[in-house]
């Protein structure tokens, strides 16, 4: 049986509330909010927030290649994939590679897993940008998602059938280099669209024998949103078949968006039981349309998954339009006087893979004292070279002490930082993130997650920040 | 294996000292210049007279080439040292060791540090390419870690933390105000003290010392010999530096309330000197007072105080320049101001002219009767750092 052995989605922490636009500008903005990815996030933090989750949910599983889509990636000739690959310290023989670029990128990757052999980590990432009170800044949001695909008696739900549309039209573009896109006329795309997704809709189901009243749970996604809207009344199946698209919270994540609303989709599903054998199709619509058919197992009831996107997205914190535009490089606030950081030395970063993308310190095989960063020399007792490595990413911790630093270089001053002590031991002084300055005191609760300090020289800079455990985030056993 | 120190075996003869101030029209050779011509004359010497140079510099230059070329010197042994903060100490500590060691008759220390040419506020360090891993955090967020730690740990509420910061900052101004050397000379209040805009934490600008270049000097020679160049030597009791293993950081067991680096070199320094009651047998001391918690730590590492007693002792007076044991008479780096390599020798500077009475008279401490000055430094932030611990005396034996 092949088909999803887990699904995750990452939302991150700040919205966008969508009036805030015409407050600020006058015009623009609309209903709801949208998902604004931190400063120190990009399309590569995002999907490794995601995948960590999906793995977290899949204990047993590891993945024998990543395959990565986004629409916006960190860097173009380097693969985005093996940072994400070095973020979940997966083997040195798991292929990673990037579907790069377009809009059906993520969906493409999801089929070509599923049609595919072997345990695949479907990850994507996606930051997602309009000009100042247009309908893609609105409509827009940020994201990651990451399904494994792979065969076992325990897939959630396994592939029934697929089916694709293609179609060469221009409806929306954008030039290399660009981060906002054009569009033509809306009606023609719309027009297309409803065309391109009905003929790979009826075709899907005819393979797998089904109707569409067989359908269980619907998920349709697309940037195109009268499309995806006139597909679904076109449809005309109930309500309650139609998957939450996370449009009005989240926002149209590109190339994350099918796989954030279908990983939604089978939470639900999970927590409310729904039985074996229950039709789920995703179709998505870009360039053309793709149809998958799933069908649940008894596996999914049982599942349960680390962090549902439903929880986080109600775990939110409103962010100012003004920092919104700041934070996407349309607006730009006076630069902190201080020195921008070096770029990174490739050659170092190389030889500290293991600390720097997987937080993996080490520790002392006599003392237990654990060492951050890796020592080959221990602090306690001196032993050398008896060490073993240590992964601290998914320890939770405790601030000790804390400050916040208003001279510091950063990207979006001031620096939340704290001293942190690890639950079963180790202590990291370490950079806040997803933080209010004030939040934070000695005994705050944090973990870990995966970031972007800076970039210079168009190196980026990823390691590790922490950040506050939000009520009703808490890990999977965890209190909260 | 012992610490065995060098008492007595080498005094200091003449010393210079620049102005520490934003020296936009002094360039780094103008502060070498001008800092070492000083000691020359103080001395009675001339450059050839002296027989090896150590320059220390935290990162204003690079070789012992960096004084070689202002001074002219030709072929001399000329050492460039850097080690934080401690780097001056660093330079004077190599000059003394070589003349102990009779490899030397004559040796020179110059500091010196252009901070001001980099066109951004405060100390930035140049570090060496790395992974993208290290703290970027500055030195004032780290040690404003300190008060609540130590606030919390010894029952001491915000506002009285406030109150004895602040008075440690009104006290180093108070002194600085007579140092026509120092680069902040205006006696501040506490009102303004408290006032005054946060950087990092509760620490706000006064709390931090001042940011200026500078440059001082010292001639050393053998003790025994100290008197053809100077009537009053400045002896040297005791040299000691400790450099963590930067273990407080990742240690779970460190509280941010003490730092074991200055407590070690102070302990070393201590048992050289013979010094077993510091607090009475000093006359003064000038410490690394970088913000205003890490002097009222200091107070404890260096044994001035019980631990989690320095607070009232500070807003009792007792570190004040008429107080039981004067701190920082010159006024520390708050007022005085900080060209990391010439600190350590400006600290020197202060316990030649106090030590010797020449400090001018609205500073002049009373207690120099015990003979006995401290130095310390610390570079680095809490958790890893190095620290340098000096006694000198006005007199030998």
């Amino acid at each position: 049986m092949r088909g999803i052995l887990s699904a995750a989605g990452y939302v991150p922490y700040r919205r966008l509330a969508r009036s805030d636009v015409r407050e600020f500008m006058g015009s623009g903005g609309g209903k709801g909010t949208r998902a604004v990815a931190s400063h120190d996030e990009d399309s590569t933090t995002l999907g490794v927030e995601a995948a960590r989750l999906a793995l977290r949910s899949a204990p047993g599983h590891t993945p024998d290649s990543v395959w990565f889509a986004t629409s916006v990636p960190a860097y173009l000739d380097k693969t985005n994939a093996t940072a994400i690959a070095a973020a979940l310290r997966l083997p040195g023989d798991v292929g990673a590679y990037d579907f790069g670029g377009a809009l059906r990128s993520g969906v493409g990757c999801l089929i070509a897993a599923l049609r595919g052999g072997g345990t695949s980590l479907v990850v994507a990432g996606d930051m997602r940008d309009g000009l100042p009170t247009s309908a893609d800044e609105s409509a827009g949001g940020d994201a990651g998602a990451a399904l494994l695909i792979g065969d076992g008696p325990d897939v959630l739900a396994e592939l029934v059938s697929t089916a694709s549309a293609t179609a060469e039209f221009t409806d929306r573009w954008r030039a290399p280099g660009d981060r906002t896109s054009k569009l033509w006329e809306e009606r023609f795309g719309e027009n297309r669209y409803l065309a391109l997704g009905q003929d790979a809709l009826v075709r899907a189901l005819k393979l797998a024998g089904l109707e569409t009243s067989d359908v269980g749970r619907l998920v349709v996604t697309g940037m195109h949103g009268r499309a995806v809207t006139g597909i679904v009344k076109k449809l005309g199946v109930g309500e309650p078949v139609v998957a939450d698209d996370f449009v009005a919270s989240v926002g149209q994540s590109g190339t994350a968006h099918p796989l954030l609303v279908l990983a939604g989709a089978l939470e639900t599903m999970a927590a409310a039981g729904t039985p074996a054998g229950t039709t789920v199709v995703l179709l998505h619509l870009a360039d053309g349309a793709d149809a998958v058919v799933l069908r649940t197992t008894g596996a999914l009831a049982a599942w349960r998954p680390s962090r549902p996107v439903a929880e986080q997205v109600a775990n939110g914190a409103s962010l100012p339009y003004a920092k919104f535009l700041a934070w996407r490089g349309q607006l730009q606030p006076e630069p902190p006087r201080r020195p921008e950081p070096a770029r990174v030395s490739s050659t170092a970063a190389y030889r500290n893979e293991e600390w720097k993308f997987g937080f993996v310190g080490s520790k002392d095989r006599s003392s237990g004292a654990v060492h951050l960063p890796p020592s080959r020399v221990s602090m306690d007792g001196g032993a050398v070279d008896d060490m073993e490595p240590v992964a601290m990413a998914d320890a939770a911790g405790t601030v000790v002490t804390s400050t916040i630093d208003r001279l510091a270089y950063s990207p979006s001053p001031p620096i939340v930082f704290a001293v942190v002590d690890f639950d079963g031991g180790g202590r990291y002084p370490v950079e806040l993130t997803d933080v209010d300055p004030d939040e934070i005191r000695a005994g705050s609760r944090v973990e870990m997650t995966f970031r972007r300090l800076f970039s210079a020289d168009g190196i980026h800079d990823y390691f590790w920040k922490a950040r506050p455990v939000r009520r009703g985030v808490a890990r999977r056993g965890e209190e909260v | 294996m012992a610490s065995h120190g060098i008492y007595d075996r080498v005094a200091i003869v003449g010393m210079g000292c620049t102005k520490f101030a934003e020296l936009w029209d002094k360039g780094l050779d103008d502060l070498i210049v001008d800092a070492s011509t000083d000691a020359f004359a103080s001395a009675g010497v001339s450059k050839e007279d002296v027989d090896a140079y150590w320059f220390g510099t935290a990162q204003s230059g690079m070789s012992g080439i960096t004084l070689a070329r202002p001074l002219q010197l030709q072929n001399k042994p000329v050492t460039r040292v850097e080690n934080y903060c401690t780097t001056g100490s660093e330079a004077l500590r190599g000059a003394v060791y070589a003349v102990a060691s009779g490899a030397y008759d004559v040796a020179m220390a110059v500091g010196a540090e252009k901070v001001k040419d980099s066109g951004f506020q405060g100390l930035n360090a140049m570090n060496p390419p790395g992974d993208g891993t290290a703290r970027t955090l500055t030195a004032a967020a780290m040690f404003s870690m300190v008060a609540p730690a130590y606030g919390q740990k010894y029952g001491v509420d915000e506002e009285t933390m406030a109150d004895v910061l602040a008075s440690i900052a009104v006290k180093n101004h108070h002194n600085g105000a007579r140092n026509p050397r120092a680069q902040f000379r205006r006696e501040i209040t506490k009102e303004t003290a408290l006032g005054s805009p946060r950087l990092a934490g509760t620490l706000g600008v006064f709390d931090c010392a001042g940011v200026a270049d500078g440059a001082a000097a010292a001639i050393v020679v053998r003790a025994e010999d100290a008197l053809r160049y100077t009537d009053k030597p400045i002896y040297i009791k005791a040299l000691a530096l400790a450099a963590g293993s930067g273990s407080g950081l990742i240690d779970p067991g460190y509280d941010y309330t003490h730092f074991p680096e200055c407590e070690a070199a102070a302990a070393d320094a201590y048992a050289q000197a013979g010094i077993t009651d510091p607090r009475r047998q000093l006359a003064m001391a000038e410490v690394h007072d970088c913000f205003t918690p890490t002097e009222l730590v200091l107070m404890e590492d260096l044994g001035f105080a019980p631990r989690g007693t320095a607070w009232k002792e500070v807003l009792a007076g007792t570190f004040d320049l008429d107080g039981d044991l004067p701190i920082n008479p010159d006024g520390g780096l708050k007022s005085f101001g900080h060209p990391v390599g010439a600190s350590g020798l400006r600290m020197f500077f202060e316990c030649w002219l106090q030590m010797r009475g020449e400090a001018p008279a609205d500073r002049q401490i009373a207690t120099t009767d015990r003979g006995l000055a401290m130095t310390h430094n610390l570079g680095g932030y809490p958790g890893e750092m190095v620290s340098f611990v000096s006694v000198v005396g006005n007199r030998p034996g």
